[in-house]
């Protein structure tokens, strides 16, 4: 990953008729980066993809790529290629036709064409399918001809609307480290959509969490997840407890909360089940600001019994004031 | 006797299903039986009216229909007209349908309608007042004029029905061209118009079926020059045995038959639901 900015986009306001979209997007994407735009559904992740892709005209503010304005331009002019959620492939093609409808639009020569589809192929590793109709190949095999064809286009920024969602799991994990790997193999710039928090953990560079149509943080995986700037972060990544007091949050996560035999800690409560998760423990431990969540190494776990009244305390914690809780 | 007692039958079906039972079996009787009858008669070459199986079964019909100069002209003339009503149905419709079919518009359900209107009302009150305009504009006994009447018979199918199959063509497929390089109009042609494509064949298949059978409007417009198949079927059924005018239906009803089998895979329920859903 370089230094240079290869996506800018600038105080761009997108909204529909109903005014939902999204306000004021600020961001700058590195070359060679994969960032992730995460949120809830309907938080406006689709939006911001569409309108760098050309689908939507944004109402205000610009998108630049290389440092050039590409707000004005059609899909068809843009340096971007875009991998939806469903239905990328045309099912009246192969696969073949389907990767060189592209090429043959820049008039690159039939022998050069084949040669460029058999190396994407292989890459991808599907050789041997390219005479296959879409709705002959699974959901992951579509994806990664998808993927695959958006690269043959050599794409300043390739976006991805949710490309494994509709995948099952063991599937959905198994492309996301392949995508991963030839994304830092051929260093291409990502825009990358999920809904999937840890997908996001998994496979980002920098991750920008959304809420209702702004970014509440920008960060590494690392970042959003030891130091969420607000309680809508902190809630939204990993697993976090809350604790309401009269003027502010504290949220603390399931791994910095202690559980001590007696009244050493500050908390007190009473142990209310333990459940083994292979190489750790979750306890759960009734206090009077609710169930608070704990993961213990197992060897300690089976020290502590329903009913048993114990005192929590917490290594580390963030603390959120009320009054800011816009979010 | 066990098996003709009706109160085992209605025990073993239930209501319902004896209700339908009988309700097909009359239907059958209607639909199929004067068809097999027609068929019968043109392969028929004697026939005289209380017998119900002919005297004498040949082909001898067949050579005289075919040996008749005005029923063969009016065969091709038919399949002519059915054929270009057809091609240009689609070059008008078709635009018109992927405009209704991808844009939301307002008056765009009140549009739709208003190709349900030609329908609604008896055919012959509407030639009638078509009758005054062609007048005016001298397309009384033109072929311009017959191709006219015999497009806005097949207007509302040709758009609900293309209109459905442009609707069932997923938006991602289309941007996923525009993304790859491909102007509006190549996006149509390569890949919107093929991925329609079936739904759109449905649309021309009853075009042109519709083309064939139209007989009022042709008769009202395009006589004495432009003399079809269903319109010579008038006369046919006046001046020949009925031997040879089943013989003419038949011609009438095989080409039918022949488009109905090619597109039988597409051609269902769920096609012409789907045409007659608005949103
Ligand atoms: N074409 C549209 N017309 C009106 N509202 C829309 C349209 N597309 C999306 N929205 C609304 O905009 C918001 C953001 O949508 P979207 O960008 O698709 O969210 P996401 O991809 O994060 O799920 C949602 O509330 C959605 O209902
Ligand atoms: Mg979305």
């Amino acid at each position: 990953m370089g230094e240079k900015i290869k996506l800018e986009i600038r105080n761009m306001t997108k909204l529909y008729k109903n005014n939902d979209g999204v306000r004021n997007i600020n961001l700058k994407v590195k070359e060679g980066e994969l960032i992730t735009l995460l949120g809830p559904s309907g938080c406006g992740k689709t939006t911001i993809l569409r309108t760098i892709g050309g689908f939507l005209k944004c109402d205000s503010g610009s998108i630049l790529i290389d440092r050039k304005p590409i707000e004005h331009l059609p899909p068809e002019k843009r340096p971007t290629s875009i991998v939806f959620q469903n239905y990328n492939l045309w099912p009246h093609m192969t696969v073949y036709e389907n990767m060189a409808f592209g090429l043959k639009l820049r008039k690159i020569p039939k022998a050069e064409r084949h040669r460029q589809i058999m190396e994407m192929l292989d890459l991808v590793k599907m050789t041997g399918m390219e005479k296959k109709y879409p709705n002959q190949m699974s959901g992951g095999q579509q994806q990664r001809i998808a993927i695959a064809r958006s690269l043959l286009l050599k794409p300043e920024v390739l976006l991805l609307d949710e490309p494994f969602s509709a995948l099952d799991a063991k599937i959905r994990s198994q492309m996301r480290e392949e995508l991963r790997k030839f994304q830092i193999d051929l260093n291409i710039t990502v825009v990358f959509v999920t809904h999937d928090q840890e997908e996001a953990m998994a496979l980002s560079d920098r991750i920008v969490v959304m809420n209702k149509g702004t970014f509440e943080q920008i960060g590494t995986p690392a970042d959003v997840y030891n130091n969420p700037v607000n309680k809508y972060v902190a809630g939204f990544i990993g697993d976090m407890n809350f604790i309401e007091l009269a003027d502010k949050t504290i949220a603390v996560r399931p791994e910095n909360v202690l559980i001590h035999r007696g009244t050493r800690g500050g908390i007190k409560g009473k142990i209310r089940a333990t459940m083994v998760l292979g190489h750790y423990s979750e306890v759960t431990v009734d206090t009077k600001h609710g169930i608070i969540k704990a993961f213990v190494s197992c060897e300690n776990s089976n020290i502590f019994h329903p009913g048993e009244s114990v005192s929590l305390s917490f290594t580390k914690f963030h603390e959120y004031d009320k009054k800011d809780l816009a979010s | 006797m066990k098996f003709l007692n009706p109160k085992r039958w209605y025990y073993t079906l239930g209501r319902e299903k004896l209700f339908e039972l009988l309700i097909l079996a009359v239907f059958l009787l209607f639909f199929y039986v004067p068809l097999l009858h027609l068929f019968m008669l043109a392969f028929a070459n004697k026939y005289q009216v209380p017998a119900v199986i002919p005297q004498e079964f040949g082909l001898k019909w067949w050579k005289y229909v075919f040996e008749q100069k005005s029923l063969v002209s009016s065969i091709s003339l038919s399949f002519i007209i059915a054929f270009i009503t057809t091609l240009l149905s689609m070059i008008i419709c078709l635009p018109a349908a992927f405009v209704l079919a991808r844009f939301n518009f307002r008056g765009r359900k009140l549009i739709m309608l208003s190709f349900l209107i030609g329908n609604a009302f008896p055919r012959i009150g509407l030639y009638t007042s078509i009758g005054i305009v062609y007048y005016k504009f001298n397309l009384m006994g033109t072929f311009i004029g017959v191709l006219l009447i015999h497009m806005l018979g097949s207007m509302m199918l040709m758009i609900w029905l293309s209109v459905s199959a442009f609707r069932s063509v997923p938006r991602e497929q289309e941007d996923a061209a525009r993304d790859a390089g491909a102007g509006p109009i190549r996006t149509f042609f390569n890949i919107t118009l093929p991925i329609a494509w079936p739904g759109i064949a449905v649309a021309a298949m009853f075009t042109f079926i519709a083309s064939l059978g139209e007989n009022q409007g042709t008769l009202l417009v395009g006589l004495p020059k432009y003399r079809t198949m269903p319109v010579e079927m008038y006369g046919v059924i006046l001046d020949y045995p009925a031997t040879a005018g089943a013989v003419f239906a038949l011609i009438l009803i095989i080409p039918n038959l022949i488009l109905l089998l090619l597109m039988r895979k597409y051609v269902g329920p769920e096609t012409l639901a789907r045409g007659y859903k608005m949103n």
